[in-house]
């Protein structure tokens, strides 16, 4: 297809004249495709580098544009079989790979500081069992002082700037006794040495660093795959739109380059790229993905038609009216605001725990001080005591506890196809007892299917399947989907409105409206016969029921969320006669139909005002305000971009597996992050005393820091796997998909 | 315990050159792209295919 596509929105100016593009590539499975990729974009004319990211699928082309051009970059690509999808980075994503290379070297410095600093400690503590003099371990303290001091002065910026900003805003969070422990651990440290003291604590300071920072980057590493992988996706599905240019002439344009008042055509089969006015043509519009309604609408000039509605029958031609003009998505976006605003924020466990810890530990150290200075001790020694009260609690395994269950779960989730957006979505997804599930595109396919393929002969079923990859009307893609061989015939022509026929070994075969085919203009089974198509060979023919179908596995998903003792309900914004048979099929008696927006968002916060916590399961535009409204949310990757935003997670392919996977593997997170938490406790209900009693020493600390960190973070890793009752009760889960999902 | 003049500078100048070193490859960018770079080795540059 020669057609003009421009991308220029995409690219970015570089030294010299040349400009450099972004692409997410689709399709790169194996070491082999970097190569390939690489020296067949080298040797296209002008290109002057190629280099592919092979760990987050992202290619960056630089060219010179007076030599050549976008177009040919991705047609090169597209020849030799991979997806090239234009790509501009999410604001912030630049951001997060700064911050993340910055943690990167505050971990680096605290590493070396760290080992450098108990070399020397260790020689301190052998020696002090054995023969160092005290000029020799003076001059081991200072060497240790003049490392632990800078290192921990740069390395501990996170958590020192996070407690500053916590304390001036009146509030407690764990950077605030870690920051402590650390400030008072290198003072003491200090002033010990001038003393010419046995003991110094720099190393348990910078060790501490070094554990936290090491925690902190393997959460973000895990963040900043998850979030490529969905800006991959969101590249993939980014739509594109044939604008008219001022000469009249059809070009490719990414959505994104659409301006209020282009002229753009929308053909048979297409998902309207933006908001519009009809200008030409008429045609039915199927708005499923946008009120879950799923029975057509037909539009005129002059009508109003929203993006992502599916373009049926004939081609239109729009004009883009400018965002926030039309009243569905205004009612949408208010509705928004307030589900967002009124939303009661939870505490994360991890706040809680801080909440609770951090006055606990410093009034036991306050009273430490207090009870040897009444005992009779000096202020030095009393004050020694009690800040060894406060390494000793640092809240190592504490601080460790929540968040490497959630690197581990998230993992574990996003090689199961689910995507996280928000970081604590683990544990409200734990605490949920209801589900409300959308119909249309959630628990249904968003595309149709055929619903009877089963009842039709097969070898018919084939020809019809494989003559229908010549027609753009949806009703034969959705026929195109039981291809088998998927190599159109030769020869098919279609007739615009009737239908294709093509000659196979001098048979003719039609595949169309029933008309087209000869057949009875009669319902089938008492549809309409907007969602029939008939396929005529010779003398054999059939009639296809073209329908939304339920996503597969669908039925034992809802068993199992059954069995794990949820109350399950739909919330459909389409016609109660069309829910009914889905909850019938499904076994769910608590369903409702033909609601708006606000209907669901009112019948979410009455469910709230009973106490339960809601699981909302949605897809389309009038889903967003509810999924930002209920307690936690999940989207399937299929929905629109707005409900995609709002939801707390996002979930691949066709089956509706992942929606119990997810809940499972989130009560198992939620348990090892308990689980933790009481370790920790445990850990200080055995540390404290010793401390406050004035046995502890550097090495005492070193250890049971190191140990408690170590038996925290190997709980934690045990989240890898379901727990065994539930890895066999579990389907095997669908590979993280690679596969295209091409919107019709 | 005079090796200490020697010993503790020289424990201290590895350490260094091993965190100057690593901080380079953050700087250049090693650290982007951690599964490609496993396999582009197994690349044969220099036969033209």
């Amino acid at each position: 297809m020669a057609q003009a596509r421009d991308f220029s929105i995409f690219t970015r100016p570089q030294s010299g004249g040349l400009v450099t593009m972004d692409l997410a590539v689709e399709g790169v499975s194996c070491g082999g495709c970097i190569r390939r990729i690489e020296n067949a974009l080298r040797l296209l004319p002008g290109v002057s580098e190629a280099r592919l990211n092979f760990t987050n699928r992202r290619l960056a082309v630089t060219w010179n544009p007076a030599v050549t051009g976008a177009g040919a970059v991705v047609e090169t690509l597209e020849r030799m079989g991979y997806g090239a999808h234009p790509f501009t980075a999410r604001s912030g994503e630049d951001e997060d790979k700064r911050a993340a290379r910055q943690l990167l070297r505050y971990l680096a410095v605290a590493g070396f500081a760290a080992m450098n600093i108990m070399l020397l400690s260790v020689s301190v503590w052998s020696g002090n069992v054995t023969d160092i003099t005290p000029e020799t371990r003076d001059l081991f303290h200072w060497l240790s002082a003049l490392i632990a001091l800078p290192a921990a002065a740069y390395a501990g910026q996170p958590f020192f700037r996070s407690a500053w900003a916590a304390l001036r805003s009146r509030s407690v969070n764990m950077d605030v006794p870690i920051s402590l422990g650390v400030v008072l651990a290198l003072g003491l440290s200090v002033v010990e040495t001038m003393n010419h003291a046995e003991h110094a604590y720099f190393e348990s300071a910078v060790m501490l660093l070094f554990f936290l920072l090491c925690g902190r980057a393997l959460d973000r590493a895990m963040r900043a795959r998850t979030r490529a992988a969905a800006g991959n996706l969101a590249a993939y599905r980014a739509a594109t739109a044939h604008k008219l240019d001022a000469k009249q002439q059809l070009v490719e344009i990414p959505a994104a380059a659409l301006k209020a008042g282009d002229l753009i055509v929308v053909r048979p089969g297409d998902r309207v790229p933006a908001d519009g006015t009809v200008v030409e043509g008429t045609s039915e519009i199927d708005e499923s993905l946008i009120t879950g309604e799923t029975a057509g609408r037909s539009t005129a000039p002059g009508a109003m038609v929203y993006a992502g509605s599916l373009n049926l029958s004939g081609a239109l031609t729009l004009r883009i009216t400018a965002a926030g003009q039309n009243t569905l998505l205004d009612e949408i976006e208010r509705l928004l605001d307030k589900a967002v605003t009124s939303k009661s924020r939870t505490v994360q466990l991890a706040d809680r725990a801080a909440r609770c810890y951090a006055p606990l530990v410093h009034t036991a150290a306050g009273l430490t001080l207090a009870g040897w200075l009444l005992s009779g001790a000096t202020l030095h020694d009393a004050m020694v005591v009690a800040i060894s009260v406060l390494i000793i609690t640092c809240p190592c395994a504490l601080t460790l506890a929540v968040p490497t269950v959630q690197v581990v779960a998230a993992g574990r989730l996003f090689r199961s196809g689910i995507l996280l957006n928000a970081g604590d979505a683990i544990e409200r997804l734990a605490e949920i007892d209801t589900v409300v599930f959308d119909k249309t595109g959630t628990l249904t396919l968003p595309e149709p299917r055929v619903a009877n393929a089963a009842s039709v002969p097969p070898d018919l079923l084939r020809i019809a399947a494989r003559l229908a990859l010549s027609s753009r009307h949806p009703l034969a893609l959705a026929l195109a989907r039981e291809a088998v061989d998927r190599r159109p015939f030769a020869g098919a022509s279609e007739q615009s409105g009737e239908g294709v026929r093509t000659m196979i070994d001098g048979v003719e075969a039609r595949l169309g409206s029933q008309a087209f085919c000869g057949l009875a203009d009669a319902p089938v089974d008492g549809k309409t016969t907007a969602s029939v198509i008939a396929f005529r060979f010779g003398d054999r023919h059939a009639v296809f029921d073209v329908r939304q179908t339920l996503r597969p596995g669908a039925e034992q998903t809802i068993r199992e969320l059954a069995a794990l003792g949820l109350d399950l309900r739909i919330m459909s914004g389409d016609r109660p006669g069309a829910v009914a048979p889905v909850a019938a099929a499904l076994h769910l008696s608590q369903w409702k139909g033909g609601l708006k927006p606000a209907d669901k968002v009112r019948a979410l916060e009455a469910l709230r005002a009973e106490g339960r916590k809601v699981l909302m399961v949605g897809d389309g535009l009038n889903d967003a305000p509810s999924l930002a409204a209920a307690h936690v949310s999940i989207s399937p990757i299929t929905a629109a971009d707005l409900s995609q935003a709002h939801a707390d997670a996002v979930f691949l392919g066709a089956r509706l597996s992942p929606v119990s996977e997810a809940i499972v593997a989130a009560r198992f997170a939620l348990r090892l992050m308990q689980q933790n938490l009481w370790l920790a406790a445990v850990y200080n209900v055995i540390a404290v005393p010793v401390a406050v009693l004035g046995f502890v020493t550097p090495l005492i600390a070193a250890l049971a820091m190191s140990g408690s960190s170590l038996l925290v973070t190997v709980n934690a890793l045990r989240g890898r796997r379901p727990p065994r009752t539930e890895r066999e009760r579990l389907p095997v889960a669908e590979p993280l998909v690679q596969a295209r999902w091409s919107m019709p | 315990m005079s090796v200490l003049v020697y010993l503790v500078p020289m424990a201290l100048g590895l350490g260094l050159l091993g965190l100057a070193a690593f901080l380079w490859s953050i700087r250049s960018g090693q650290y982007d792209d951690l599964d490609g770079a496993a396999l582009r080795i197994l690349g044969d540059d220099d036969i033209e295919s």
